[in-house]
């Protein structure tokens, strides 16, 4: 704990001077600003028509529009595909990408070139990998014509149950290789002789790897884990370039329901809707840090 | 007798690690595919692509009539039957569409990124250097915040624009842009990391809190700044919810909308297209890859 209080450079706010907390503030406030004026305030109205019964006659019917939305068929579709998909893809692609960074981390050759390679499908625009996809997935695609040679069924892909499959694969393979430099970095960063000790010791691989390398990386673990929540509802983007505005029901996620919505100008179920999503969200990020708490106070 | 033991521990490691470059490299294919075939694709002519891809086009027109003519299995080719620049030519020179599209593009992401950058250092500046209780807070609103799916800000966003005027203008996407919370989260927590005695001795020589962050703290995170930079240009340069949304007027979209709606018809062109929309990311890639690793791993300190 001592050692870590050297590093951050932190003050508390008792023990500012006057000029340091102008700058403090002048130097915050453009952001604060923005930040209220862009998201904060306007989420206030949202709250307002979350509230109301219709812009016009704005009587307040407080909690119906969420009743309302709770029965609504749509919304139950689209948030249990929105949970099975970050549920299924969030800690798949920390998994692998903890694999990849680990397999990269070995005395294997080409290491530049390798990590440079699973970097580039963030360089390709989305609207030309679904392209890609849709050759690999469509019905009469190259995984079809691959599987048949086994003598397996066609599977129309993206127009059945197996759609989730497809995209928790492009979400892997979008996402994957920025987590994995993400833990290559971590991964450097563990003290050498920690591990020599551990050796001379007599510790195997897998013990060093769960017993000591996992401590160090748990901060990154979170941290990978954050950016991939991020990411997993960022997903919508390929999906509505691959199948537009109403899916096969397996791909019918909350994003489509909000930008169906919106389109059809709907503001309370939107606003309700938006309201549901945001307080489910405060809920797993409040979890997300009390691990880390717990696990930080753990490595210290 | 001892030396066979450890010739036979070498051989052995040896061949793990030939396994494993094995493994890696397989996986790299995989990740590479798509973008090598985009780039393939790009070199074909129409006809090929047509016949590549026919089954699937006429798929888009739900015109099953249509298919007689192709055939109805998709082929996935790498190299093209003849190496053609046509679509190229189409892209660069025959129309004026899709160069106007990619300065749309331009405009809308460069100010995005470059003011985030700028408000986000500031605010990230005096989210590490002083703390308190209500400072934590504020921190966890924009961690919140940041993890908003564009989804639930996009109403937010949408009635702003509308009371402030901006809607149908660029500054309906840039302004918000510009102040989403991404960079100061990330910017914050590298700023953190930065040793109290190097603001210390700053102090000494009597450098003032606008130097300290100009000639100290900028400098210090100066990869991570450039690692963010790419992240939210990749981010940005791909986006296609906000100008569907906000932009009503489809001569100001970028070109990642524009791209995502040829799909159906010139899919060859899409393949041209893509091609040039990568260039400045990759640029961007070559120029900084070892400042976004750089960026990640450090963690503070001049060595020595």
């Amino acid at each position: 704990m001592k050692k870590n209080n050297k590093t951050i450079w932190g003050k508390m706010r008792g023990t500012l001077k006057r000029s340091e907390r102008i700058t403090e503030l002048t130097f915050i406030s453009p952001s604060i600003i923005g930040v209220l004026i862009f998201f904060i305030l306007p989420f206030f109205v949202v709250i307002y028509y979350s509230l109301i019964d219709n812009p016009i006659n704005a009587e307040f019917v407080f909690l119906d529009n969420f009743s309302k939305i709770f029965q609504n068929e749509a919304f139950q579709l689209a948030s249990k595909n929105t949970a099975v998909f970050s549920v299924i893809a969030v800690p798949l692609v920390v998994v692998l990408s903890l694999l990849l960074a680990l397999l990269l981390d070995t005395k294997i050759p080409f290491k530049t070139q390798l990590r440079a390679s699973f970097l580039c499908p963030l360089m390709v625009p989305t609207a030309s990998v679904v392209l890609i996809w849709q050759v690999m997935f469509h019905k009469s695609g190259t995984i079809n014509q691959l599987t048949e040679i086994i003598g397996a069924h066609p599977v129309d892909w993206l127009k059945s149950g197996s759609g989730m499959v497809v995209v928790i694969v492009m979400f892997l393979w979008k996402n994957l290789g920025y987590n994995m430099i993400l833990f290559l970095a971590a991964l450097s960063n563990i003290p050498g002789d920690v591990m020599e000790v551990a050796t001379l010791e007599g510790a195997g691989p897998i013990y060093k790897f769960f017993h000591l390398k996992l401590r160090y990386l748990s901060p990154t673990i979170l941290f990978v884990t954050i950016l991939s929540l991020i990411n997993s509802f960022k997903i919508f983007r390929e999906v509505y370039l691959l199948t537009g505005d109403y899916p096969f029901d397996s791909l019918y996620m909350l994003q489509h329901f909000m930008n169906n919505t919106f389109n059809m100008l709907e503001y309370q179920k939107l606003s309700s809707a938006a309201i549901i999503m945001a307080l489910f969200m405060v809920v797993i990020i409040g979890i997300l840090f009390i691990v880390e708490y717990w696990f930080g106070k753990d490595v210290e | 007798m001892k030396s066979g033991s450890i010739r036979k521990q070498k051989i052995k490691q040896k061949s793990g690690i030939i396994v494993l470059t094995v493994c890696a490299v397989f996986c790299a294919v995989i990740f590479l595919f798509p973008t090598v075939m985009t780039i393939a694709n790009s070199f074909m002519t129409q006809k090929e692509i047509n016949a590549n891809y026919g089954a699937m086009i006429s798929n888009f027109d739900s015109d099953e009539g249509k298919k007689t003519y192709i055939s109805d299995k998709l082929n996935l080719k790498l190299i093209p039957d003849k190496v053609s620049l046509e679509q190229y030519k189409t892209v660069l020179f025959k129309s004026s569409d899709y160069l106007m599209k990619f300065w749309n593009s331009v405009i809308l992401v460069v100010p995005i990124v470059f003011f985030q950058i700028v408000v986000a250092s500031l605010a990230a500046y005096s989210f590490a250097r002083y703390r308190g209780k209500l400072k934590e807070m504020l921190f966890f609103l924009y961690v919140i915040l940041m993890l908003m799916p564009y989804q639930v800000t996009l109403v937010p966003n949408y009635l702003v624009a509308d009371k402030l005027g901006i809607l149908d203008t660029r500054l309906a996407i840039i302004l918000p842009g510009i102040f989403a919370p991404f960079s100061v989260f990330l910017l914050a927590k590298v700023m953190r990391r930065i040793p109290t005695s190097y603001i210390e001795a700053a102090k000494l020589d009597g450098a003032g809190e606008i130097q300290i962050f100009t000639q100290i703290c900028l400098p210090l995170s100066r990869s991570a700044i450039f690692s963010v930079m790419l992240l939210l240009f990749i981010d940005y340069w791909n986006m296609v919810e906000q100008p569907l949304i906000m932009l009503s007027d489809s001569d100001y979209h970028p070109l990642s909308v524009f791209l995502s709606k040829i799909n159906s018809g010139d899919v060859g062109l899409a393949f041209a297209v893509a091609v040039i929309y990568m260039i400045p990311t990759l640029l961007m890639f070559l120029y900084g890859e070892d400042y976004l690793v750089e960026g990640i791993t450090y963690s503070g300190g001049i060595k020595g």
